[in-house]
């Protein structure tokens, strides 16, 4: 660690220049077998067919696409993009004060418009292409090369989903890359410049969620190839977004008045359906991971259900233990804590693991958010630190130690999974802070205390609620 | 003329419009305010956040009146806004010196 840790951090540094040539000139990793059968989507992949697995995209006849795979991951993708619009727009729009709800709402909207077109443009090709084990190759710059030809009855698939159009696997991930920054935004709520944001969430979602993703979800990635397992994205979407999240609201410090001003959220029933969306989109999230309609997809949706339902109930009651009543927003933090832990997991764990996982995930995370954010004083206005990060966190180590070869066909191991855990908390949080500084010393991070005080919506798009 | 100003529990609003409307009084304007006497606010607690709040939400309500039906409207507001609790409000009564109606421009009792 001690020599991976400079090295990843200039590492960031060059992915903003000429991080796809450097990547091509590195020695690619021997992508072991074992390594493709971690891949979150390689499941169905390698048929008795006598040729090696592929390990890049490749042209395939129509013949080989599976409608029942292609016609769960169009959903799935449809139920991903939900859970950020609207799903946590409205989640965290109900949760600040009413001054700035349209400027939260704004956040994952612009975010989601944003990213697709990086994605588009960079972000798929750095992330699911092999290139080296630390950035994927620049063949799908421009998803150039991506195609589909009706009369010659061909299309490109990925080698993570063999069964889908590569179009859809493309899409598929994007919504992940979306929802990713978009969940960043709950920790530096109600003080950051609509044009830093903008500038941040691209410069993150390139420098950031693309490298770990490859990282991690790429078989040829050195978190796959150590046998790092994360299903559908407790490491590369939650703890990675979480960490970012604590980076951004130390750097942006607190809100105007914080801890000696009501700071309520002003409309719980939008908070509560933000969190119903994400529930029922997370299903997409989690079994779509399988990348096909399967036994494994099947699995994960079970184990998806059953350990949010743990989670909410184990945040309520604990809630009501410490503090005297069961809250709505206790309830579906509760519920979004559970989702966020079983997400690596699902796929790889039982029914009854789920319940463990969701326990420990609503208990510790109800904590996260309330004690341990008050002892460590900072401001992570709707925690994003505390549920995805902590709940992350949870899910990973655990799924090292739940993951069963029956359902997945591997063995977990706590140790490479806090390979995962560190590299992602480190890279993430130093990576985050430096994009942040530089930033915060050019076009300025804050708005101005006035502008804070007068509400978002107002100050900075012109408009507000009734 | 009086102006009777009342300060109600939200709920009995229904009840106290009833009272009055059946001693004879024709008019009443209601506002939605908040603040704080001997009974005392609550607390809310979101993921461990408590906020204090300390001005309860009440019901206000403005009556002018003959002064002949003041003693009336103010029996009645006692009977049908009472729940005998702390917090069931307060009746401040003072002279009113003119009432103009908008649509007429008559003035006086008959402007009521």
């Amino acid at each position: 660690m001690k020599t991976t840790l400079p090295r990843l951090v200039l590492f960031g540094l060059l992915t903003f220049s000429i991080a796809s040539v450097w990547a091509e000139d590195a020695p690619s990793a021997a992508a072991s077998a074992a390594s493709q059968e971690q891949a979150p989507a390689a499941a169905p992949a390698a048929a008795p067919d006598a040729a090696p697995a592929p390990t890049e995209p490749q042209l395939v006849g129509v013949d080989k696409i599976n409608s029942g795979d292609t016609a769960w991951m169009l959903t799935s993708t449809a139920l991903v993009l939900m859970m950020t619009i609207p799903g946590l727009a409205l989640f965290y729009g109900g949760m600040v004060r009413k001054k700035n709800v349209l400027a939260t709402l704004m956040q994952s909207f612009a975010i989601t418009c944003v990213v697709t077109l990086l994605w588009w443009l960079i972000g798929y090709s750095w992330a699911f292409t092999p290139g080296s084990p630390y950035l994927g190759g620049s063949t799908r710059l421009l998803f150039n090369g991506m195609a589909f030809m009706k009369d010659a009855n061909k299309l490109t698939v990925s080698h993570l989903a063999l069964t889908i159009p590569e179009t859809v696997y493309a899409m598929f991930q994007l919504t992940f890359a979306i929802i990713t920054p978009a969940l960043i935004a709950g920790a530096f709520a109600d003080r950051m410049k609509f044009s830093a944001m903008l500038v941040f969430m691209s410069v993150w979602s390139l420098a950031v969620y693309c490298p770990i993703a490859h990282w991690v979800w790429e078989p040829s990635g050195w978190l796959a190839v150590k046998g790092v397992l994360d299903y559908a994205g407790g490491t590369v979407v939650h703890i990675n977004a979480g960490i970012a999240g604590l980076a951004s609201c130390l750097v942006l410090g607190k809100r105007v008045g914080y801890g000696r001003e009501a700071m309520a959220p002003h409309n719980l029933t939008l908070t509560l359906i933000g969190a119903s969306l994400l529930w029922v989109g997370w299903f997409g999230f989690n079994a779509g991971s399988a990348g096909a309609a399967d036994g494994r997809a099947g699995m994960a949706m079970a184990a998806t259900q059953i350990a949010t339902a743990a989670a909410a109930l184990g945040w309520m009651f604990t809630e009501w233990l410490a503090k005297g009543k069961p809250s709505v927003l206790g309830i579906a933090s509760g519920a979004v804590a559970g989702l966020v832990a079983i997400t690596p997991a699902s796929g790889f764990v039982g029914p009854t693991p789920a319940v463990v996982i969701g326990l420990v995930a609503g208990v510790v995370c109800f904590f996260a958010a309330t004690a341990l954010k008050r002892a460590l004083g900072y401001d992570d206005s709707l925690d994003a630190f505390g549920v995805h990060c902590i709940g992350g966190i949870i899910g990973a180590l655990l799924t090292g130690v739940f993951a069963s070869k029956e359902i997945s066909g591997v063995d977990g191991s706590v140790v490479t999974q806090l390979w995962g855990v560190g590299t992602t908390l480190i890279y993430g949080f130093v990576v985050s802070f430096i994009i942040l500084k530089l930033i915060d010393l050019t076009i300025g991070l804050r708005v101005t205390e006035e502008q804070e005080r007068e509400g978002l919506d107002i100050s900075l798009h012109g408009e507000r609620v009734d | 003329m009086k102006l009777i100003t009342a300060i109600i529990k939200p709920f009995r609003l229904d009840d106290v419009r009833a009272a009055v409307h059946d001693v004879g009084v024709h008019g009443v304007t209601v506002t939605e305010v908040r603040g704080f006497g001997r009974q005392r606010g609550h607390t809310e607690i979101y993921r461990g956040a408590e906020y204090a709040v300390e001005f309860v939400p009440k019901t206000k309500i403005e009556i002018a009146v003959e002064d002949t039906l003041a003693d009336q409207v103010i029996e009645a507001l006692i009977k049908s806004a009472k729940t005998g609790k702390v917090g069931d409000g307060k009746i401040f009564v003072s002279d009113l010196t003119q009432v103009v109606r908008i649509r007429t421009g008559e003035s006086g009792a008959s402007a009521i």
